[in-house]
């Protein structure tokens, strides 16, 4: 395993564990949809589907 | 008549599915046997271009078409595209969108079967097969069929049919609970318990040291740096053409010290043989390298099989779709790079060296290589039964996907209930996959279906669904729309990849794709030579089968354009007096099961 070859790994493994961790904790923990309570804004009526 | 709508239980839900979707057999097999192949350097380098200004935005633009067809009570393919395109020829378009997904699972399934069989035989030790890899390639050769047609069918050889029959149904089992009850629970766990299974068997291959003191050099550094050292050794020969230097073409990719020393010896004394050591920019010049990368981003991501589009079309009007495309994208770079990356070639080199990864394809590597690598490790029932229960789990994840699309264009098409839906998608589906096995000698079948339906339609569908968001939706408007509800920006770079550089990328890839695969053009001769998916269908050396197959594909765009017809003509019954584009629409009516 020469040097350029850790570095592309430790890259390349890095960058798509990081990012996936990275979205994970987005989903998870910044908009927990488990058991939410809805809220008048999140009432749909026609009137907000309208483009 | 009941009206029936279906949508997601839950945001990780949903991203689980699409998840489950995209990862399968190529993350563990086809990307670390590429990446090894032409050299990690080059080809991580083509592989994250890819994903940026091809897989990403595609799959931007896929989630959004899907949620606004949804939201206009549509979620089948053809029927968001008879709503997108307000054209009688848009659910024709559409259509792809079902047919891609039902063929490919007609042969997907089959495949599933062998590594559900796989993983039991390993359990109950019927893979112990010794220390050859030739025994292992009879063991396949013979447990698919692959040495005569109908083999399959034989009563002395039927294992391989029996655990079709049972994956068969399992998938139907689950389509048949439903989006929620179905899909949705099963991904719920099976995720989860596919990453956990590949971080015991990553963690396993990455502790195995040197197992025989007896070759030194096949130890885990060298097993990862057979995949991740950017710069590969090649035995290239050379070809005479008068009146011009000669022509080097490759012959053998050499990936450990060991064997580039036996090489050196043996090509001294062979003239017009020589070895040579590719750099990270002689690679990058090699448009097969961009070709390879560019096709594993996109088959690996799913992009164009009709799954995202019916799978977000569930999702309410706000629901976001930024984040949630993002997060399953990511969820599949890491299966595939973090753990496919780190397992499959490593442990191949390990245990076999430079043999057992050079030149092996999926197949090759899958059910010939690896069953041998896992007999050779400690606790091989172990290990080798958690690998292939590992690719089942992926496996299924992205079969059930593949028929979601059928069932919601048959539910909405005909107005028949799910149970009716579920039968006749059953009916369809067993007799493709009746064709795959019976024919399969050389598996013939199966990859003429995999190269026509399951990368030259799939290209297609992909090329419409981004021109149609980037020209025809306008970007603009489809900017806006993916953003409804979304939690993450987009960076306004974006809009001109979106807009100008995937649609040519994806042109200039697909054209290549022709180019090479189909005409057979040598860039260093200039010469064209028609490759076997060409001489299958013509001329004196075609093949009886391939072109059956070619016929047994074209009865069902047929078969599935009388549908779309049908359906078509059920849809504008139910629009009249309503405008199409306003997601008020009622979703047509549909019987209950």
């Amino acid at each position: 395993m020469t040097t350029v070859g850790w570095i592309i790994m430790l890259l390349s493994v890095g960058g798509v564990t990081v990012l996936f961790v990275w979205c994970l904790y987005r989903v998870l923990a910044c908009t927990p949809d488990v058991g939410k309570l809805h809220g008048i804004d999140d009432i749909e009526t026609p009137d907000t589907k309208e483009e | 008549m009941e009206k029936t709508e279906e949508r997601w239980s839950s945001r990780l839900g949903v991203i689980l599915a699409v998840a489950g979707s995209a990862v399968g057999l190529g993350n563990f097999l086809r990307f670390p046997g590429l990446a090894a192949q032409y050299g990690s350097g080059a080809f991580m380098i083509a592989y994250f271009s890819s994903l940026l200004v091809l897989g990403i935005p595609i799959c931007w633009a896929e989630w959004t078409l899907g949620r606004y067809g949804g939201q206009r009570g549509f979620h089948s393919s053809p029927g968001i595209f008879y709503v997108l395109i307000r054209h009688p020829v848009g659910k024709y378009i559409g259509v792809l969108g079902v047919i891609i997904p039902v063929i490919v699972y007609t042969y997907y399934v089959y495949i599933e079967a062998w590594v559900l069989a796989y993983s039991c035989y390993f359990l109950t030790g019927r893979l112990n097969l010794g220390n050859e890899v030739a025994t292992y390639i009879d063991f396949w050769t013979r447990f698919v069929g692959a040495n005569a047609d109908r083999a399959a069918f034989s009563a002395s050889n039927n294992q391989a049919i029996i655990f079709l029959i049972i994956v068969f149904a399992l998938n139907f089992l689950f389509i048949y609970r439903g989006l929620v009850k179905g899909i949705e629970f099963f991904c719920k766990y099976a995720m989860p318990a596919l990453v956990l299974l590949a971080i015991i068997v990553l963690v396993r291959v990455l502790t195995l040291g040197t197992p025989d003191p007896a070759k030194p050099e096949q130890n885990v550094l060298n097993g990862l740096g057979s995949m991740w050292n950017p710069e590969i050794v090649v035995v290239q020969e050379a070809k005479e053409i008068p009146g011009k230097p000669p022509i080097w073409e490759d012959r053998e990719v050499l990936v450990d010290a060991k064997s580039i020393e036996a090489k050196k010896i043996e090509i001294a004394t062979k003239p017009g043989c020589r070895l040579h050591t590719k750099t990270v920019s002689e690679q990058l010049r090699n448009p097969m390298v961009w070709l390879a990368a560019a096709g594993q981003i996109f088959f690996s991501l799913g992009v164009g099989f009709g799954i995202i589009i019916t799978y977000a079309s569930y999702l309410r009007n706000k629901d976001d779709v930024v984040l949630s495309g993002l997060t399953a994208t990511s969820a599949n770079e890491f299966c595939e790079v973090a753990q496919g990356g780190l397992i499959t070639v490593p442990a191949a080199f390990i245990f076999l060296g430079a043999a057992g990864i050079v030149g092996q394809g999926t197949f090759g590597l899958g059910f010939k290589v690896l069953p041998l690598v896992f007999s050779k490790m400690p606790l091989p029932w172990l290990f080798g039964w958690m690998f292939f229960f590992l690719l089942f789990l992926a496996a299924i994840t992205s079969s059930l996907s593949m028929l979601q699309p059928g069932i919601a264009f048959l539910e909405e098409g005909l107005g028949i209930g799910r149970k009716q839906s579920v039968a006749l998608l059953g009916l369809i589906t067993a007799i493709g996959c009746a064709f795959v096995v019976y024919f399969s000698k050389d598996l013939k079948a199966l990859d003429t279906m995999d190269f026509w339906v399951g990368t030259v339609f799939l290209f297609m569908m992909a090329t419409i669904i981004i021109i149609y968001f980037g020209w025809i939706m306008g970007i603009e408007r489809g900017w806006e729309e993916a953003h409804r509800g979304a939690e993450l920006r987009i960076p306004g770079i974006f809009k001109f990849v979106m807009k100008y550089v995937s649609p040519l990328y994806l042109i200039v890839i697909f054209g290549l794709f022709l180019l090479f695969n189909v005409f057979g053009w040598n860039p260093a001769t200039g010469e064209f030579k028609p490759t076997t998916y060409v001489t299958d269908l013509v001329g004196p050396n075609a093949s009886r089968v391939a072109r059956f197959t070619l016929v047994l594909i074209a009865i069902f765009v047929v078969f599935f354009g009388i549908l779309a017809a049908i359906a078509g003509k059920r849809w504008d019954k139910a629009s009249k007096g309503r405008a199409l584009s306003s997601p008020a629409t009622t979703p047509p009516q549909t019987t209950s099961s």
